[in-house]
């Protein structure tokens, strides 16, 4: 086993386990935490048993199993990325509608002094 | 009622002058919509006798206009005039404007420097950034017309309760646009007189509208 194997599977059970604990705390809720497992479980499998892409890379007309689970991984970084910006967007408007109630009931208090 | 919304940021050194300057042509309802300023500017307007409201922090100009809106209707305004605090524009075009939607009917009208020769618009501006922010807007918006991103306009009542401006930043005006071409109102433009200071946006400005009002599609 290479080395960065063993530092890869320590990193996915390090993650599995932060992912448990929120998920004790009632931080995730039990398909998030479910959803979080799965993944790094095949990540982890993908790291030990690299040749384990080939069949799916294969079906994919992807000739390398390194290639599908590096096209994935940008797929759903990008994915995660938008959603990211879609919903900082979203608190940014929220924050934008407070932000306008307090001017506007500080303007409406002065007008009725 | 005609209002005369004023959106401000750090305008301390200006804004007096702009609102004696709207007081003196009879406009008499002068809110103030201070951005979040740093310096006296929510003090001196307060002084100058304009009505002043003051957001937390700053959110950007299309916020603070749409602040102004809401105040306006609140305050039962029939139309509302949007002006910039830098002392840019002349009090004196506001009147014209508001008669286009006093007696012709109109429901908006958009400022624009390029119907009368009264501005002078820079060079670079006028010949070279201009048509192409205009070509821009009209690709996104759908509306054509004459001048882009003019911080001088008037809406009706009826327009202003239908714009709500979600852009915050400087992607308002074209958003505004699209708004008054989906709802089908009745618009028209005003020539106004803009008084060139050293500032302005440049074209890192019209390249963040762009994104700005693209983005902002993805979440309507």
């Amino acid at each position: 086993m290479m080395l960065i194997q063993i530092l890869l599977i320590l990193f996915f059970c390090f993650a599995i386990f932060k992912s448990v604990m929120r998920w004790k705390r009632g931080e995730l809720k039990l398909t998030q935490a479910f959803g979080w497992w799965i993944f790094w479980l095949i990540a982890g499998v993908v790291v030990v048993v690299p040749n384990s892409t080939y069949y799916f890379a294969r079906l994919l007309g992807i000739g390398r199993g390194a290639d599908l689970v590096v096209y994935l991984a940008l797929a759903l970084l990008s994915y995660l990325v938008f959603r990211q910006s879609v919903r900082m967007e979203k608190i940014n408007r929220q924050i934008t509608q407070l932000a306008r109630k307090v001017a506007l009931d500080e303007a409406t208090k002065e007008e009725k002094k | 009622m005609v209002l005369v919304v004023i959106p401000a940021l750090n305008e301390a050194e200006r804004i007096g002058r702009v609102i004696r300057g709207l007081f003196q042509h009879g406009w008499a309802n002068v809110v103030v919509v201070d951005d979040g300023s740093t310096d006296e500017t929510a003090v001196l307007a307060r002084e100058a006798g304009a009505k002043v409201i003051v957001h937390p922090f700053n959110l950007g100009q299309g916020a603070a206009l749409q602040t102004g809106n809401d105040w306006a209707l609140t305050q039962g305004a029939e139309m509302i005039v949007h002006f910039d605090a830098d002392g840019q524009f002349n009090p004196a075009d506001i009147s014209g404007g508001v008669e286009k939607i006093k007696k012709d009917g109109f429901e908006v009208v958009f400022g624009s420097r390029f119907l009368d020769e009264r501005s002078k618009i820079p060079w670079l501006k006028k010949w070279v950034i201009l048509p192409v922010a205009r070509f821009v807007n009209w690709i996104l918006t759908g509306v054509k017309l004459s001048d882009v991103h003019n911080g001088f306009r008037i809406l009706s009542r009826q327009a202003a309760k239908k714009i709500n401006i979600t852009q915050n930043e400087m992607a308002h005006p074209s958003e505004i646009m699209t708004i008054v071409r989906e709802q089908g109102f009745k618009y028209a433009e005003h020539p106004v007189e803009v008084i060139y200071l050293e500032f302005g946006q440049g074209i890192g400005w019209g390249v963040k509208i762009v994104k700005d009002f693209i983005f902002g599609k993805f979440l309507r």
